[in-house]
């Protein structure tokens, strides 16, 4: 289940929304230590708004497995996949 | 709309573009911050947005620039749950009514802590009130199901904690608290049992709510009732449990801004904003249709139809409205006298004109009018609630006067005064004698007030309406609806001449007639059909046989831009004079001066009080409105010689 390009553009998009920067350049190894401000809340308001872009919901164990934004666009990808074939 | 009608506050507009850069920008210059901040939290915010606005605020605050006129509130936020996301949303949402916030919160969970030591964190800053945002997690709730000595000790004891945290921040800094009720988890223990049964978390939640709710009345503070926010949207919307497992989140996070809204209402009215008085539509408004070509008969106002109760449900709620201290006015763009009719004649008018302190019926803006009953009554803008079901006059008045709230609407009338209410404008905290009697202070005799000056520049707003008008000759395609305003228009029609459809079909098939359909768009919509033209062509005379318009598209100069488009057509057919006659009736007194305005010179006057007036096709110069025009239907001769615009 590799992310396509169409879900890294949307999630860039999250990430300057929520990190209110448009510098943000997204790669599957980006991590919390590699993104000023990325502490704790922002990541929970960063979560928040994946699910609202992409009317998809997280579990409380999927959203605590994240390791990078590699992860995070891997999960979105298979949510979309279940709910396509649902 | 019906379903997102709260969580995503319908009744303000959407946000405008690029957001983020205008709260940037909202910055600069110095003066005026605090009416930008205004006008930008007036939208429909989420929370991402509503973060970004609480961050310029604070900006604005480290500058150690004026937020004037935004009032300054200081308050403390203790709660069980985590608050950082609150704490954005109720500065930013502050703004949308009239207070600078500031917000010093706890420390997660610290809350009796806060209120018993007076050299607590909250105690320490003295704010002017504290929000004590505990549900019922956060409050010792022990079940006991079918033990009501029990249960009762248990209410007790919640009550009693609400009440120390209370009094401990009344004494440490003399604040006082914004107290909330408890939204009940969607989980039950028995079912419909659980209602009637003490002990149950939900009887206990119940009866603990009555007693908060009762205990905040006989007292100085606040009260929030989030119970009843929570179950207007759902209780399966307000909680989430991921996100409490999460990050303790109270409660589902898209519901921040709806909450932000309830907590800054509260706030506003203590400090005196709420809003005061309700400006009033007609047409559409108060009933279905035009009282200017429906006449009595045919507006929709009838109880037990369909269309008529939802435009009753509006005038039960003003009434209402006015019973608890709210002032009635009516600014409408009709004539005066047929205006009044319904509230006169009609039957089933619920609102009469005693109810109303002005009655402004006229032809002129609503934001002229709105500033002449501001003036009158002597309220400032900001005490004003405009209600109005044209999508052009609401953002014309929000663009001229800004302070007015004017709430969106859904298209469905029954919604109309769900949606006002929903608003919460006119939110108090108190309610004594001198409220009951504020109608009467005003002195409904509907008086109608002569218009002093401009609110602004009309032409201006006009322009930025990106409007579009087409020109047409007849066709089949228009013909029913040709027929349906030649049959209807009462008010804007200059000789009031009645055709079938198939005299329709036989004009536009006729070459000693121009005929002419005209269709109006704008940014906001598109108002289909709004005016027919048919002229009689005589050697190297045009007379018009027919000149009606829609009411509602007035005051936008269609009229200049249609003469210019006869003109056009004249001119090119060798016509020398165009000839417009006015017949007056009992309802178009509306177009007696029409031809004068548009430069016509008068001819005649007939015995029976109609008007003959002539325009000279070679010298008339008519200037072009702000609008795109578009030709569709004239043939390939006409539109090649390139018709200029």
């Amino acid at each position: 289940m590799v992310a396509s390009p169409d879900i890294y553009d949307r999630l860039t998009e999250v990430f300057h929304d929520v990190f209110d920067d448009a510098d943000i350049v997204l790669s599957p190894q980006l991590t919390a230590d590699d993104v000023d401000g990325w502490d704790s809340l922002t990541h929970i308001r960063l979560v928040l708004s994946v699910q609202k872009e992409f009317g998809v919901t997280f579990s409380s164990g999927e959203v605590t497995q994240l390791k990078n934004v590699g992860d995070l666009a891997d999960l979105i990808a298979k949510k979309r996949d279940v709910q396509a074939h649902a | 709309m019906a379903k997102t009608l709260y969580s995503e506050l319908a009744w303000l507009p959407r946000p405008a573009a690029m957001f983020s850069e205008a709260c940037k920008a909202a910055l600069l210059p110095e003066d005026g911050i605090g009416r930008r901040l205004r006008a930008l939290a007036g939208q429909a915010l989420d929370s991402n947005q509503l973060t970004k606005l609480a961050r310029v605020i604070a900006l604005a605050r480290t500058k150690g620039s004026s937020l004037a006129p935004l009032v300054p509130f200081r308050l403390g936020v203790v709660s069980n749950s985590t608050t950082d996301f609150l704490v954005p949303a109720l500065v930013a949402t502050a703004a949308r009514h009239g207070i600078a916030l500031e917000c010093i919160a706890a420390a997660y969970d610290q809350v009796i802590q806060e209120a018993l030591a007076p050299d607590s964190t909250i105690n320490r800053a003295k704010p002017d009130a504290v929000l004590i945002a505990l549900d019922h997690r956060g409050l010792p709730f022990r079940p006991a199901p079918g033990d009501r000595d029990a249960a009762d000790r248990v209410v007790d004891g919640v009550v009693a904690h609400l009440d120390a945290i209370r009094q401990g921040f009344r004494t440490n800094c003399n604040a006082i608290s914004i107290v909330q009720t408890i939204a009940r988890p969607p989980e039950q223990l028995f079912g419909s049992l659980d209602a009637g049964m003490a002990g149950t978390l939900d009887h206990m939640i119940q009866t603990a709510n009555r007693r908060i709710a009762d205990g905040v009345a006989a007292g100085k503070d606040l009260l929030v009732d989030v119970a009843r926010v929570a179950e207007t949207v759902g209780l399966a919307h307000w909680h989430d449990l991921t996100q409490w497992n999460l990050a303790k989140l109270p409660f589902c996070d898209a519901m921040v801004p709806l909450y932000a809204d309830h907590v800054c209402r509260v706030i506003a009215a203590a400090k005196g904003k709420s809003r005061r008085c309700l400006v009033l539509d007609l047409d559409n408004t108060l009933w279905g249709g035009v009282i200017g070509d429906d006449g009595l008969e045919g507006i929709k106002l009838a109880q037990g139809d369909a269309v008529g109760e939802g435009f009753l449900s509006v005038q039960r709620f003003a009434l209402a409205l006015r019973e608890r201290g709210v002032v009635l006015a009516v600014s409408s763009k009709n004539n005066d006298e047929v205006a009044r009719l319904p509230f006169q004649k009609h039957p089933e008018m619920v609102l009469r004109e005693e109810h109303l302190a002005v009655f402004q019926a006229n032809w002129n803006d609503k934001a002229s009018n709105i500033l002449a009953i501001a003036e009158e009554l002597k309220l400032g803008l900001e005490s004003f609630v405009l209600l109005d079901d044209n999508p052009v006059e609401r953002d014309l008045v929000r663009k001229m006067l800004p302070d007015v709230a004017v709430p969106e609407l859904p298209e469905d009338p029954a919604l109309y005064a769900r949606t006002l209410a929903a608003a919460g404008y006119f939110e108090a905290v108190t309610f004594s004698d001198e409220d009951r009697k504020r109608a009467a202070f005003y002195q409904d005799n509907a008086r109608r007030l002569a218009l002093q000056k401009q609110a602004g520049d009309i032409d201006g707003y006009l322009a930025s309406l990106e409007m579009e008008i087409t020109f047409q000759p007849f066709d089949a395609t228009g013909r029913a609806r040709i027929a349906q305003l030649i049959s209807k228009s009462n008010q804007f029609n200059l000789t009031t001449r009645r055709y079938t459809e198939a005299q329709v079909e036989e004009m536009a098939r006729d070459p000693s007639r121009w005929t002419l359909q005209v269709r109006l768009a704008d940014k906001l919509g598109d108002n289909g059909m709004i005016c027919v033209v048919i002229c009689r062509k005589e050697a190297a005379v045009w007379e018009v046989d027919t000149w009606l318009m829609s009411c509602r598209v007035l005051g936008r100069r269609v009229e200049q831009m249609v003469l210019r488009e006869m003109l056009d057509h004249a001119r090119r057919e060798g016509a020398a004079r165009l000839v417009g006659v006015y017949r007056p009736t009992e309802r178009n007194k509306l177009v007696e001066k029409h031809y004068e305005q548009l430069g016509f010179v008068l001819a005649r006057t007939e015995a029976d009080g109609a008007t003959v007036w002539h325009l000279d096709v070679a010298s008339a110069s008519v200037p072009a409105a702000p609008m795109a025009v578009r030709r569709l239907g004239f043939g390939a001769a006409e539109t090649a010689a390139g018709l200029a615009a």
